[in-house]
């Protein structure tokens, strides 16, 4: 009994202790990653495109939100989905297809990490770049909030969606850069794969209105999901979708990169 | 660490790129991989290194295989890939430390040991700078570097003195000996001096399958059983002196190698040098030069290379 107990318990331990050491190489990896992405001009470049933009948008084009007379974010994160959208392919397009072309993903997985330690490395390293992007928009909201009554619980919902949809743009250019050698080839397999779930699906539905592939489309559609945590409505269906999609792109880089070694 | 390597076989397309590849490194010994290009050299290297799965066989580390403790591997092993892949926009010392946190190494071990490495490598004036901005030498001297800084059991380097000039390749050979005392190491290059140098046994690989294996002796000695001589002689024509040496009964293959100068092919176990000089006494010629050809392990390897 004795012997089974300390067995059970250097089973919980050695399996903790496996943890422990995946996320630390996950750390490692995305402390390497952000590193090297602060280190050059181009993400720099890139948030100040992405803070100008959204800036122009909300606050001096002829949509803004004086115009509006309401005190929502709404237009703000319609705005900063499409920046997202456009934005996230270069931010992602050499994740792999740099590794590959340089060897260093010989390199790398011939430490000791596991792909998918890679995989999630490059993920969440290039969802805290989307972050903080997202977080020099605070202000926008903190202007609001003076300027009229916001709706906190909302606007947190917008934030969180907006998240999620990086995170899916995220792992569709994780996949398309593990697909191809040149970053340039694998941003415009992003830009196919993304343009269908963020807008060809939803027009698609539009189209075949009222028939099950009507529905398909519909659920596979980025922006329907979007749309209603924008809009304040916090479905837990939404969070499977985007969870499913990160998955789903993530398993397929594993499989695509594993391939080759084969 | 023992390494050894079972019936491997791995293809690309339908190309066998290695064919049932089997052979044992044991501890404290320098394994050369020798081969014309194409041969599967790196394909080996890259699977020992479990980048590449293989399609048939095994590799044991020790009681760990390729196919069941891969990360077990990968931690006892230091790799150094053919083409050197680094990252360029990191510096070295920065580069050095992030392997170490993929090896797991204590925090607190890191930077001496990051420091310890620059200095066994040469490094010290080059460590602030970023990799793109070092030479080929350093590059791979920093590729090294790497491969050493968990302290491996096994060493596993693909032409590891590429590019180093002749003081530098001097100096890795010498690491690399000094290494391969305590570890396994393995490593292949085209330079044969290097590895008649630097390596305890040699293993010649061509078309995928390994044709020679065991020191540079047993092979100079395995690969002909003939010997080879250069005689110079004076005192006649070199068309009468050939037909003379062709004359002699355990000669095997007469060349001439020049004026007057001759190579002599003949049976291992006679007395030719008599049989010559009997010769030369009989037509009143004189030798000039009567000296063996040692068979070094550039000819063995031609030899076991050529179609």
């Amino acid at each position: 009994m004795n012997l089974l107990l300390s067995k059970n318990v250097w089973k919980t331990f050695s399996g903790r202790s496996l943890k422990i050491k995946n996320m630390n190489t996950v750390s490692v990896l995305v402390h390497k990653e952000l590193s090297t992405y602060f280190n050059s001009w181009g993400i720099y470049i890139g948030y100040l495109v992405f803070f100008c933009v959204c800036g122009f948008y909300t606050w001096l084009s002829r949509d803004n939100l004086f115009y509006i007379g309401q005190a929502t974010m709404l237009p703000v994160f319609m705005t900063i989905n499409w920046l997202q959208f456009l934005l996230i392919p270069a931010l992602t397009m050499r994740s792999f297809a740099d590794e590959k072309r340089n060897g260093t993903l010989e390199l790398m997985l011939t430490k000791p990490i596991k792909t998918w330690e890679l995989i999630d490395g490059k993920f969440f390293s290039s969802l805290i770049v989307s972050l903080i992007a997202l977080l020099l928009t605070v202000p926008y909201y903190i202007t609001l909030a003076f300027l009229g009554n916001v709706d906190h619980g909302t606007v947190l919902l917008g934030y969180f969606g907006l998240l999620c949809m990086a995170a899916c743009h995220i792992s569709i250019g994780i996949f398309a850069s593990s697909l191809s050698r040149t970053p340039v080839t694998a941003f415009f397999v992003h830009f196919g794969i993304g343009i269908c779930f963020q807008l060809l699906f939803g027009l698609l539905a539009l189209q075949l209105q009222n028939s099950f592939m009507a529905g398909l489309f519909q659920y596979l559609s980025l922006e329907e999901h979007f749309d209603a945590l924008a809009r304040g409505i916090f479905d837990s269906r939404d969070i499977v979708y985007f969870c499913s999609i990160c998955a789903i792109f993530l398993a397929l880089s594993k499989f695509c990169i594993s391939k080759n070694r084969v | 660490m023992d390494v050894v390597v079972e019936n491997l076989t791995k293809s690309f397309g339908v190309q066998k790129a290695i064919d049932s590849v089997s052979f044992t490194a044991r501890k404290g010994e320098v394994l050369g991989f020798l081969g014309p290009n194409g041969a599967g050299k790196t394909t080996t290297m890259k699977v020992m290194a479990c980048f590449l799965f293989p399609d048939y066989g095994h590799v044991y580390f020790d009681k760990y295989s390729i196919h069941k403790h891969p990360g077990k591997i990968r931690q006892s092993i230091g790799y150094l890939p053919e083409h050197n892949p680094l990252y360029e926009d990191m510096n070295v010392i920065d580069f050095l430390a992030f392997v170490a946190r993929l090896h797991a190494i204590p925090r607190y071990k890191i930077a001496p040991r990051v420091m310890e490495i620059i200095q066994l490598c040469g490094l010290e004036h080059e460590k602030h700078k970023n990799i793109r901005e070092l030479s080929k030498g350093y590059r791979q001297r920093v590729g090294l570097a790497q491969a050493l800084i968990h302290n491996p059991d096994v060493l596993i380097l693909d032409e590891p003195t590429t590019g180093l000039d002749p003081n530098q390749t001097v100096e890795i050979r010498e690491l690399i000996k000094q290494m391969g005392r305590e570890k396994t190491v393995i490593l292949s290059s085209h330079i044969l001096t290097e590895i008649e140098h630097t390596c305890d046994r040699v293993l010649i690989i061509n078309k995928g399958r390994i044709v020679a294996n065991g020191t540079s002796e047993e092979l100079e000695n395995k690969a002909d059983s003939s010997r080879l001589l250069k005689v110079c002689i004076a005192g006649s024509t070199d068309k009468e002196t050939f037909q003379a040496l062709e004359g002699i009964p355990e000669v095997e293959n007469v060349r001439q190698a020049g004026n007057h100068a001759f190579n002599i092919r003949c049976k291992p176990d006679c007395n030719i040098e008599q049989s010559i000089f009997e010769v030369c006494v009989q037509n009143n010629w004189y030798i000039n030069e009567l000296t063996p050809v040692e068979k070094r392990l550039e000819d063995i390897f031609r030899q076991v290379t050529q179609n």
